[in-house]
């Protein structure tokens, strides 16, 4: 017998859940000036995230998806993105889109159910929200040949979840961007539940990093809850895409510490102690600790981070609450380019039952 | 200007568009060197680089969703989906993404793109060869649904869907691949994606189709004009969004009508089409409106394909019992 091909699977941390270095830190993280605005941008994300809820909670805003405890995987691979690559994002990616310049405001009116939430005035080329899972890889994919034929220097970058890397898309787009060696980095949220499905009744592979081998490209695992990990992998797999050196695929561990969505309830099917253990490796913290043992942080500038953060998420959301519905025409605005003649009829009829119904807004 | 047939006149508008526009990318299964299981794409990686030109993996699913990629960032892919029998895997990124890209982002972003597919039965083509989902897709909101019937309107229409800024799909009938041949000028005129094309003009009846039925509806109506039947032929050709005025007006003229369609019957387009007369246009009617259809079965294969498509017989029948129901 001959082995014709094998493969490893390399995992990388460099902060333990106590904020300890594991090994040498990579060169970006010698400025500390970097790691507080990592840093910030993850307390930000995670005030985001428990403002939203409780909107939901009070009825102010529809069905969430809560990034809690993931926060380093957005916030690590967006911090290490371009303006010009472009985003293609799940639904639970609003730390990425927050660093992408996407504004909490267009967040809240997305899940608050206007339309106008996936404008992103300040990210013009990412993607909006993508629901059908899995599915945005081989948008990611596509929009990767475009920059390359226009020899542009951009690099798309797709998120998705650990339940996606089972959907036929993620492999056939992943797939088809080896075959292109076109600029694409796709990072894995491995947060260990599909919804109620756990990692294990996924896949049976040992990791899902090692399904980028069946692709023909690059696969690696870091630690998901460590953002100089995230944020190192995407660095490196940004330069090596855009030298034209072809797709990557980063398997970021980390733990799903809410509810799938605030329609979800948790409870029904895992175990609150497994769930206590995770808040021990959460990301948040551990940067934190490190951040106190270089005496780069203290209680005065967390304080001020925290009333910075609650001032901002609060505006944001006055401006979201502050803005009227849309016009009843706005569901035939934008559906083609121009609109045919043979929708006249249907947006006329609409109109006229919104103005009868009082307020002109149906 | 040369006689060409069909897949020529297709393969004629690829060319141009792609010499016209450097944004224009092709991609598919065997389009490339083997220059498409019908031809349809012969020569154009030769002359257009592998680059523009591109086989993909075979993988339906990302050939849509690349596409969809690509259009959002800026190119205007035209993908070939081999046979309809293999496009349902595309539904999803279809319907869920390329249909809804510009909605859903206010504008900001969109999806120029092409999905080409040979549709229909009547070539003796194995099983998943022979299908004509036209209605499954015309459903769907944001999207255009394109069927051409001739070699001149599928050089117009094809050059028109690829310089339509929102997506299309443009179905290719294989019965009429290399069926006839017709003048095409390779002029770069495109036609209108919303207008009906009335292929004759006459005034007992209306009889509206398109693809390969026209084949059988155009004899039907020589067939009836013997009779001294005077025929009205409208080719619906832009099957979505519909023009409902090019039909009302005819019917209102003829005060009868027929719909011929290989697909089944059931919420096939006929239906949408009867629907819009029965409520615009009824009290032109003289007789009931009449559907010639495939039958709400699978299309069988090759031995029984004869008997399931609408044929001369059937639309003469039909249009027979229409005129003989006339008040």
């Amino acid at each position: 017998m001959t082995a014709v091909a094998s493969f490893h699977i390399e995992y990388t941390r460099f902060l333990d859940p106590d904020g300890v270095p594991t090994q040498p830190l990579p060169n970006f993280a010698a400025d500390t000036g970097v790691l507080q605005a990592l840093y910030r941008a993850m307390v930000l994300t995670r005030a985001f995230d428990a403002k939203a809820v409780a909107l939901q909670r009070t009825g102010k805003l529809g069905t969430f998806a809560s990034s809690v405890g993931q926060e380093a995987i957005g916030v690590g691979l967006a911090s290490a993105m371009r303006p010009e690559d472009a985003l293609f994002p799940s639904y639970r990616d609003h730390a990425a889109q927050l660093l992408r310049g996407v504004t909490m405001t267009e967040s809240l009116l997305y899940w608050g159910g206007d339309e106008r939430g996936s404008c992103f005035d300040a990210a013009p080329h990412d993607f909006p929200n993508c629901v059908p899972i899995g599915t945005q890889v081989c948008h990611a994919a596509g929009a990767a040949y475009a920059f390359r034929l226009r020899g542009e220097a951009a690099v798309a970058v797709a998120i998705v979840g650990d339940g996606g890397t089972s959907k036929g898309d993620f492999y056939e787009g992943m797939n088809m961007a080896g075959v292109w060696r076109a600029p694409l980095v796709i990072v894995v949220n491995n947060n260990q539940w599909a919804i109620s499905v756990p990692r294990e009744q996924q896949t049976t592979a040992q990791t899902l990093a090692q399904k980028a081998i069946a692709a023909g490209i690059e696969g690696r695992q870091v630690d998901g809850n460590d953002v100089i990990a995230v944020h190192e992998a995407v660095r490196a797999a940004l330069v090596k895409a855009r030298g034209g050196d072809g797709p990557t695929l980063i398997e970021a561990l980390s733990y799903r510490l809410g509810d799938h969505t605030t329609a979800d309830d948790a409870t029904r099917y895992r175990d609150p102690e497994r769930v206590a253990t995770m808040w021990q490796q959460e990301p948040i913290v551990r940067l934190r600790k490190y951040l106190l043992s270089l005496g780069a942080w203290d209680k005065p500038r967390e304080d001020a981070l925290i009333q910075d953060c609650q001032r901002s998420v609060e505006a944001a959301v006055q401006a979201y609450l502050a803005v009227a519905p849309p016009e009843v025409s706005a569901m035939f605005d934008h559906l083609y380019a121009s609109l045919p003649h043979a929708l006249d009829e249907q947006l006329a009829t609409a109109q006229r039952f919104a103005e009868q119904a009082g307020n002109g807004h149906g | 200007m040369a006689d060409i047939a069909l897949v020529e006149a297709v393969n004629l508008a690829l060319a141009h568009a792609l010499e016209h526009d450097p944004s224009v990318v092709l991609l598919g299964e065997d389009i490339g060197a083997n220059g498409g299981v019908f031809r349809a794409t012969l020569g154009l990686q030769a002359r257009f680089g592998t680059q523009r030109v591109m086989d993909t993996p075979l993988a339906e699913t990302a050939i849509a969703g690349t596409a969809i990629g690509m259009a959002a960032m800026g190119l205007r892919p035209v993908a070939e989906i081999q046979f309809t029998g293999f496009i349902y895997p595309i539904v999803d990124q279809v319907i869920n993404h390329a249909a809804r890209l510009r909605h859903r982002t206010r504008g900001r972003l969109s999806c120029p793109l092409v999905i080409r597919s040979p549709c229909g039965a009547g070539i003796h083509a194995p099983e998943h060869h022979s299908e004509s989902p036209e209605a499954l897709f015309a459903h769907m909101p944001g999207l255009r649904v394109v069927m051409p019937s001739s070699p001149a309107r599928a050089y117009g229409l094809l050059l028109a869907a690829i310089r339509d800024p929102d997506p299309v799909i443009f179905l290719e009938p294989t019965r009429l691949y290399r069926l006839f041949k017709q003048s095409v000028e390779d002029s770069g005129e495109a036609l209108p994606l919303d207008t009906c094309f009335t292929l004759r003009e006459g005034t007992d009846i209306t009889l509206v189709a398109w693809g390969a039925m026209l084949q059988e509806v155009l004899r039907s109506a020589d067939r009836l004009a013997e009779e001294g039947i005077s025929a009205e032929v409208i080719d619906v050709a832009t099957l979505k969004p519909l023009d409902t005025e090019t039909l009302l007006a005819s019917v209102a003229k003829t005060g009868r009508c027929v719909i011929v369609h290989e697909a089944p019957r059931t919420c096939g387009l006929g239906a949408e089409i009867a629907a819009t007369i029965a409520e615009r246009g009824l009290y032109s009617l003289l007789a009931p409106i009449e559907r010639v259809t495939g039958y709400d079965v699978v299309v069988p294969l090759s031995r029984l394909e004869g008997h399931y498509m609408p044929s001369v017989a059937r639309i003469v029948g039909a249009v027979k019992k229409t005129l003989e129901a006339s008040t």
